[in-house]
């Protein structure tokens, strides 16, 4: 959208303005939203910390270090880098196509791929149920394994990397490449040593959400990896398993795990963001 | 369109990343389409005689209804603050905003649990003492689902806000137009579409709230069970078809709102133009 500007430096001029002081209306209105928030976000997570740490960092340690939660904290750990790296190949190839490229059925392609966030996360497990469960039409049956698992992850974390790098690589600057290939420098070497370094930080940006993303997965595991103890139970049905037994503090414990990763990528996302709009401002 | 890759590569491309998405999202997506009506039409509006399941789609209308209300008012209202305003804690506000997007659903529902629950929570018995009841009822539901669509509205309308800057703004209040008429007549037509777009996307995830809806609601059939969780139950207990069928319903809806944005999308840029 920053194209349909016409006057240059328009958006910056609009940016940069001094922004208003808060008159009694809008510092009403930012009392009663901060109140909301915090009732809504800020006190139920704090909740989730004091919780946490009530019996102290040995009794953190008991529940994280126990067999069974170890072992699906590091399942969990392992399969979200492994889905992140493979939508790093992927979700830059589909960019890179539905940017660069041109065939009927594009449009098609660009709508599918946002499928996986529009989709309930239940809905996403049973839709992968049917083709990858007992009655597959192609005879594969990854039901209750941890190929399940990571099936899942790479549904509903497909989107993040081609959403973060189509709009980057759409902006790229078409003569840089053109000047290195009239310095004779091929296309591997153009896209490894031109375009590649600009998009990293979009693909950077990609990969922190999706590995978000599967750190966190809970809803379209639900029927599709069986939960088994040891084999295929992620840390979110840890988490479960603990609230419905009624032991909220071992569940907190597994929680605020969940909660610092996600808050490390959340600060992680607003450095990069700044980065990004810093090179194409 | 410069020079275009050579053959090779542009077919390998296509054909990677066409097959990677057939595989991954068009076919299973193709495929509950096929099961949810391979008995016929009548078969996939029989599953919705049932009364529970009736009974929860009412209940999942009710919670996105008020949840997108909800996020309507706050996300138009914080975007507001966070575009045109300056104050201390706007910067660590405008992340802690994004907090939810990346928040285990589960996560939410035990934060939701441990400050509201009716039994120990923080304010929770305090709540009952004075008759309402959060967890365990519609109003946890609805704040869960609040929680986990917090940001859409905000991130879409954010940007425009900053975008179209406040010039007009305060040409109309100079002018002599009170907050309410240059909100409406100026602020308003601006991020109309944001708006718009950002609701839908709201709608979508609201409905499909499953991990934190099942913890704060306490599952109970014909109670306070939504959609999205009546897919489960009816899974696991081997009614196949009614699953597909709500499953199918709820995709529909999904892909509904899909196409709405992905039309809305280039019209709303076309308009600023």
């Amino acid at each position: 959208m920053a194209a349909v500007l016409t006057v240059p430096g328009a958006a910056q001029r609009g940016r940069s303005r001094p922004a208003g002081t808060l008159g009694p209306g809008s510092t009403l209105a930012l009392g009663a939203s901060v109140l909301w928030f915090s009732l809504l976000v800020l006190i139920p997570l704090a909740a989730v910390v004091v919780s946490a740490t009530t019996g102290g960092w040995t009794g953190f340690w008991d529940v994280v270090s126990s067999p069974q939660t170890a072992s699906a904290l590091r399942l969990t750990v392992l399969q979200a880098i492994g889905v992140t790296a493979l939508n790093v190949v992927m979700g830059t190839s589909l960019a890179w196509v539905l940017v660069r490229d041109r065939f009927p059925g594009k449009g098609v392609l660009d709508l599918v791929i946002d499928v996986p966030f529009a989709l309930p996360t239940i809905v996403a497990g049973l839709v992968l149920l049917a083709l990858y469960g007992q009655q597959s039409p192609l005879g594969i049956d990854v039901a209750n394994t941890r190929y399940a698992v990571f099936l899942a992850l790479a549904f509903v974390t497909l989107p993040f990397v081609v959403r973060t790098v189509q709009p980057v690589l759409e902006t790229l600057e078409r003569d840089v490449e053109e000047a290195a290939a009239s310095l004779g420098a091929g296309r591997w070497t153009t896209f490894r040593r031109v375009i590649l370094p600009s998009l990293v930080p979009a693909i950077a940006a990609g990969a922190a959400l999706s590995f978000a993303r599967g750190i966190s997965e809970y809803g379209s595991l639900v029927l599709l990896s069986g939960n088994l103890p040891n084999r295929t139970e992620v840390a979110s049905v840890r988490v479960l398993t603990y609230i419905e037994n009624g032991d909220q503090a071992s569940a907190a414990s597994v929680a605020v795990i969940l909660l610092v990763v996600a808050l490390v990528v959340i600060v992680l996302l607003d450095v990069l963001q700044r980065r990004l709009s810093g090179v194409h401002a | 369109m410069s020079t275009p890759d050579p053959r090779p590569v542009r077919w390998g491309l296509r054909l990677l990343t066409m097959g990677y998405v057939l595989l991954l999202v068009a076919w299973p997506t193709g495929l509950v389409f096929g099961r949810a009506f391979e008995h016929g039409v009548g078969t996939f509006l029989d599953s919705f005689r049932d009364p529970d399941i009736q009974h929860a789609l009412a209940l999942t209308l009710t919670i996105t209804v008020w949840a997108v209300l909800i996020n309507l008012v706050f996300g138009v209202t914080i975007s507001m603050l966070l575009a045109r305003h300056h104050f201390p804690g706007r910067r660590l506000l405008s992340v802690l905003i994004d907090v939810p997007l990346s928040v285990s659903p589960v996560v939410v529902g035990l934060a939701l649990v441990l400050v509201y629950s009716g039994r120990d929570g923080w304010f929770g018995p305090t709540l009952e003492s004075v008759g309402y009841q959060v967890i365990f009822s519609t109003p946890g539901m609805v704040m869960a689902t609040v929680f986990v669509a917090l940001p859409l509205v905000i991130r879409e309308v954010v940007p425009v806000l900053q975008e179209i800057g406040d010039d007009q703004e305060q040409a109309a209040r100079s002018l002599g137009a009170n907050a309410v008429q240059t909100f409406r007549r100026i602020t308003l037509p601006g991020i109309k579409w944001a708006v718009v777009y950002g609701v839908v996307l709201a709608i979508a995830r609201s409905m499909g709230e499953f991990g934190a809806v099942k913890i704060v609601s306490g599952n109970l059939v014909g109670q306070s069970q939504t959609a999205t969780l009546a897919v489960e139950q009816t899974y696991q207990n081997f009614q196949q078809d009614s699953s597909y069928a709500i499953a199918a319903l709820l995709a529909l809806t999904a892909m509904v709102c899909l196409v709405v944005v992905a039309v809305l999308r280039p019209s709303a840029a076309k308009e600023s133009s």
